[in-house]
């Protein structure tokens, strides 16, 4: 361990910016002049809702999901631009005096503040809907789960986060090293499947922070 | 790094790629003939099927790349070096 240093990764939070701002662009213009039939922009943002409500009410369940339900939004919708943005921006086209730009998501400390954010709100959830009773959860079918259930709050936070962050790296080096043999036409079957990877990445930490949330909350008889 | 450490680093990261693979492409071989025989008994389910076995694809998949990552450290932040 001698040599790691603590690194600032500025790239990482400047792009996660420009992105963050590119969303409340596009949403705020989504649901400017709204109408009672929705169309255009503000008829696919009525689809992504719909669709995020009933992603978190199937994994917290009816009753406390609108409690969760801006959070697990929230948390798809920045790891969908981060990892499309990534992709489909030429960030390559803008040089910086270090680092480079990418995406948010490929990087390990935007993907570890992300996962341990789950890790906290299952806990207040858990908590603020239980009360001490949460901690029935770790003994719940018998004492001897004891162990293997705080291990478990420690390797959700790890799996969430390297999943993540493997999988959008992975993108990114298989169509760094095919552009680096063959730089035409080769790669673009890869980087449309890298797209399709990554929106499933995103759908997947969005559900398993819903599940994580919903099994705190769930009443155990 | 000396000579020792690298080769050792190089093997191991390509061991925890190779070995990390296995078990995941023989879930997804499972997964994937669970689907097809799904589709075939219920032709009309098909998309739902589609969907899961999609999510349940990318769960597989993060165990291999849980290797890659392990892989990575190994070649571009060892700390042993």
């Amino acid at each position: 361990m001698a040599n790691w240093k603590y690194q600032t990764t500025w790239a990482g939070i400047l792009t996660s910016w420009i992105l963050l701002g590119a969303l409340l662009v596009f949403i705020s213009l989504g649901t400017k002049k709204m109408e009672n039939d929705p169309k255009g922009l503000q008829n696919l943002l009525e689809f992504l809702w719909d669709y995020i409500r009933d992603l978190a009410r199937t994994q917290i369940g009816e009753k406390v999901y609108r409690d969760w339900m801006p959070f697990i939004g929230t948390l798809f919708l920045f790891v969908f631009v981060s990892n499309w943005g990534g992709a489909l921006i030429p960030w390559g086209l803008i040089k910086l005096p270090s680092g480079e730009l990418g995406a948010p998501t490929a990087d390990i400390n935007t993907t570890i503040a992300l996962a341990l954010l789950v890790s906290l709100s299952y806990f207040y959830a858990g908590l603020s809907n239980k009360g001490w009773r949460y901690f029935e959860y770790y003994v719940h079918p018998t004492p001897i789960m004891l162990p293997f259930k705080i291990l478990e709050d420690f390797t959700k936070p790890l799996s969430l986060s390297f999943r993540l962050f493997g999988n959008i790296l992975a993108d990114e080096l298989v169509v760094g090293v095919l552009v680096f043999l063959v730089p035409l036409i080769l790669p673009i079957p890869v980087m449309f499947l890298g797209l399709f990877t990554s929106a499933i990445q995103a759908l997947i930490f969005a559900t398993l922070a819903a599940y994580y949330i919903g099994e705190a909350v769930e009443e155990h008889h | 790094m000396d000579s020792i450490t690298s080769a050792a680093s190089v093997v191991a990261a390509g061991l925890a790629v190779g070995l990390g693979a296995i078990g995941p492409g023989l879930g997804q071989g499972n997964a994937a003939q669970g689907a097809v025989e799904g589709i075939a008994r219920q032709p009309e389910a098909e998309g739902k099927i589609r969907g899961t076995l999609l999510l349940s694809f990318a769960f597989m998949e993060s165990l291999t790349i849980y290797g890659l990552v392990v892989a990575l450290v190994l070649l571009f932040a060892n700390p042993f070096s």
